[in-house]
């Protein structure tokens, strides 16, 4: 698929060096005319917010009582750092990040595996399918096993009453525990589909003679698995766990559909919506949004640095391809 | 058995496995949404007799200005979203993908930034910003924040598709004396109409799917969509929940999506994956 847009590319390549640069001029005025609309809206709609948001930060601000605006410098995250209803959101999101991603890797490969292998009839059905939960709102996922577990209407207590500890009496949302492994379950469902059709990708470079190389050699599936096929994918399983493990930190609507933040489940952007939206606590609720957003740009800038994972270059080939070796270090 | 009808029958298990996996909580919603209130606390997977008492509910009954102004909300502020986020990422694309200017990474860097943005941060700022300036609760103030989630899908995906078309019936048609822009617009537009239509239904999935903006930026059925919409349902009476009124709409919001898998499963899923992965 990707052939033909190679040699063009090393074509342009080389014809453009020897370019006037009246012409480079105009082609980067051209360019910047193209994508600066684009560039700016992305910056104005999240630059901007973030900034003020910082900056509220900085003071005690309640929007019911404008007037008694005053600047407290860093009092809002040492309040937020000495408490424990922050700590435990905090907690509480990285559980669920950390067991959500873990989970839906090894689904998500098991899911990958069967595309790949599918016969060709089957893999129409099963693509289709497997997109039905992506596809689907997160708000109404999270309701339709919100309805499955409720203890009033949902039939899992009547199903797997034969399980110990189930019976009609238990209410999933009554307790901590059983509450997120329902929450965990309903965003693993909705998004594993979304990591397998990524290691499909990835799948689908593993070339196919260094799978057979392998047989020929004597090695076993498992072999052929953790030292030929996993390897050659390193880069999509890396993006595929990232974008997942970021997204997974944001969550926010099963947690609100499901419990609202009671028993012990709230999350830090619930937090972040309760300070401010609800009890008009902008300063407060703020500090909460940027400590939330540093927590992303960690995540980022560790997944960059230890595995080396070169995002941009996903579709920026032609791009990365000469210049590379100059920008990551 | 024969090795062939073998592993013919485990490919079929193992289908439907999969075809477990993903349909059975929206069987559950399906079947919840045509049950009458009496069957709703029967704790039974299926209704004992069926019912579009739920459906009238939303559709005709006490739920109706909740719902339809809730639907026409979501409709109407998806599509000029997505359309504007389509058109502007289809300009930006094209210039990353065909022409060489400085800053071309750094706007693919700073799509890619918004991307992974937590919606919840900026959504405080806005929330404030919006109800000085008016902004709050009305169309456009859900419109401009929804870009900040289409528009970097778009660029991505539409960056990857533009390096795909060949590009030499472009410099045929500058050859024959067109300027660069009737060059975009007459031989690589309808090439490329593939590509930015599957980006289209991608962005559309995603702004539909809002919720954060929907509750933080709305009060009323003025502007609030159906994902915010359903979590302030309420029931006949205090003590009855709205389980049957909530079943039916996400099932009346949920068709739309489906049917844009059925028809475009092989689009989104490369569109989905160009964008990310190397292909």
């Amino acid at each position: 698929m990707s052939t033909p847009a190679v040699p063009a590319a090393k074509r342009r390549a080389k014809a453009g060096k020897p370019a006037k640069s009246e012409r480079t001029r105009a082609e980067a005025r051209l360019g910047w005319m193209l994508a600066g609309p684009a560039f700016v809206i992305m910056l104005a709609v999240t630059a901007y917010p973030i900034a003020q948001a910082t900056f509220d930060s900085l003071f005690s601000y309640r929007l019911t009582t404008p007037d008694e605006r005053e600047f407290v410098f860093l009092d809002n995250y040492l309040l937020l750092f000495t408490d424990w209803t922050f700590w435990r959101a905090f907690l509480v999101t990285l559980l669920i990040t950390v067991v959500t991603v873990a989970v839906e890797l090894v689904l998500g490969f098991a899911l990958a595996m069967v595309m790949h292998r599918a016969l060709k009839a089957l893999r129409g059905v099963l693509r289709t399918a497997i997109l039905v939960p992506y596809a689907i709102i997160t708000v109404v996922a999270a309701f339709a096993w919100y309805f499955m577990f409720d203890i009033n209407s949902g039939f899992i207590n009547s199903w797997f009453s034969w399980v110990p500890g189930i019976s009609a009496e238990l209410d999933w949302f009554g307790n901590t525990w059983t509450a997120l492994s329902v929450i965990m379950a309903a965003e693993i469902w909705k998004t594993t589909p979304f990591i397998a059709l990524l290691l499909l990708a990835g799948l689908a470079q593993v070339p196919e003679e260094l799978v057979e190389a392998a047989k020929v050699d004597g090695a076993t599936r498992t072999q052929q698995f953790t030292r030929v096929i996993i390897p050659n994918m390193k880069a999509a399983i890396m993006v595929a766990v990232l974008f997942r493990a970021l997204d997974a930190f944001r969550i926010f609507d099963s947690v609100f559909v499901m419990t609202g933040g009671d028993q012990g489940t709230e999350v830090l952007a619930l937090l972040a919506y309760r300070q401010s939206i609800s009890r008009l606590e902008i300063g407060l609720g703020s500090a909460v949004s940027v400590v939330l957003f540093l927590c992303v740009l960690l995540m980022c800038f560790a997944a960059i640095k230890l595995f080396n994972v070169d995002l941009a270059s996903g579709t920026d080939q032609s791009q990365a391809k000469g210049k590379n070796g100059g920008e990551d270090q | 058995m024969s090795p062939k009808s073998k592993s013919r029958l485990g490919w079929t298990l193992v289908a439907l496995l999969v075809l477990g996996y993903s349909l059975f909580p929206v069987a559950a919603i399906f079947a919840t949404s045509f049950k009458t209130p009496g069957d709703l606390g029967n704790q039974n997977f299926l209704p004992t007799s069926w019912t579009w008492q739920n459906y009238e509910m939303i559709f005709v009954g006490d739920a109706q200005g909740l719902f339809l102004s809730a639907l026409r909300n979501s409709i109407g502020i998806t599509l000029i979203a997505t359309f504007i986020a389509v058109v502007l990422a289809t300009l930006c694309a094209y210039a990353i993908a065909r022409l060489e200017f400085p800053g071309k990474r750094i706007i693919l860097g700073v799509a890619l930034a918004v991307s992974i943005f937590p919606v919840i941060s900026v959504v405080t700022p806005l929330f404030n910003l919006w109800r000085t300036i008016g902004l709050y609760d009305t169309w456009p103030g859900l419109i401009i924040p929804y870009l900040s989630l289409t528009l970097p899908i778009s660029i991505w995906t539409l960056s990857a598709f533009f390096r795909q078309i060949p590009w030499d019936l472009e410099q045929a048609a500058q050859v024959d004396g067109a300027t660069q822009w009737q060059a975009f617009r007459k031989a690589i537009v309808p090439l490329a109409a593939p590509g930015v239509f599957t980006t289209a239904i991608l962005a559309f999935f995603i702004a539909w799917n809002d919720f954060v903006y929907g509750i933080s930026l709305t009060s009323t059925e003025a502007a609030r969509p159906v994902p915010a919409a359903l979590a302030f349902f309420t029931g006949a009476s205090q003590f009855e929940e709205p389980t049957g009124a909530i079943s039916a709409a996400a099932i009346v919001v949920t068709i739309p999506v489906v049917v844009l898998v059925l028809l475009f499963q092989r689009r989104i899923v490369s569109g989905l994956t160009q964008g990310a992965v190397k292909g």
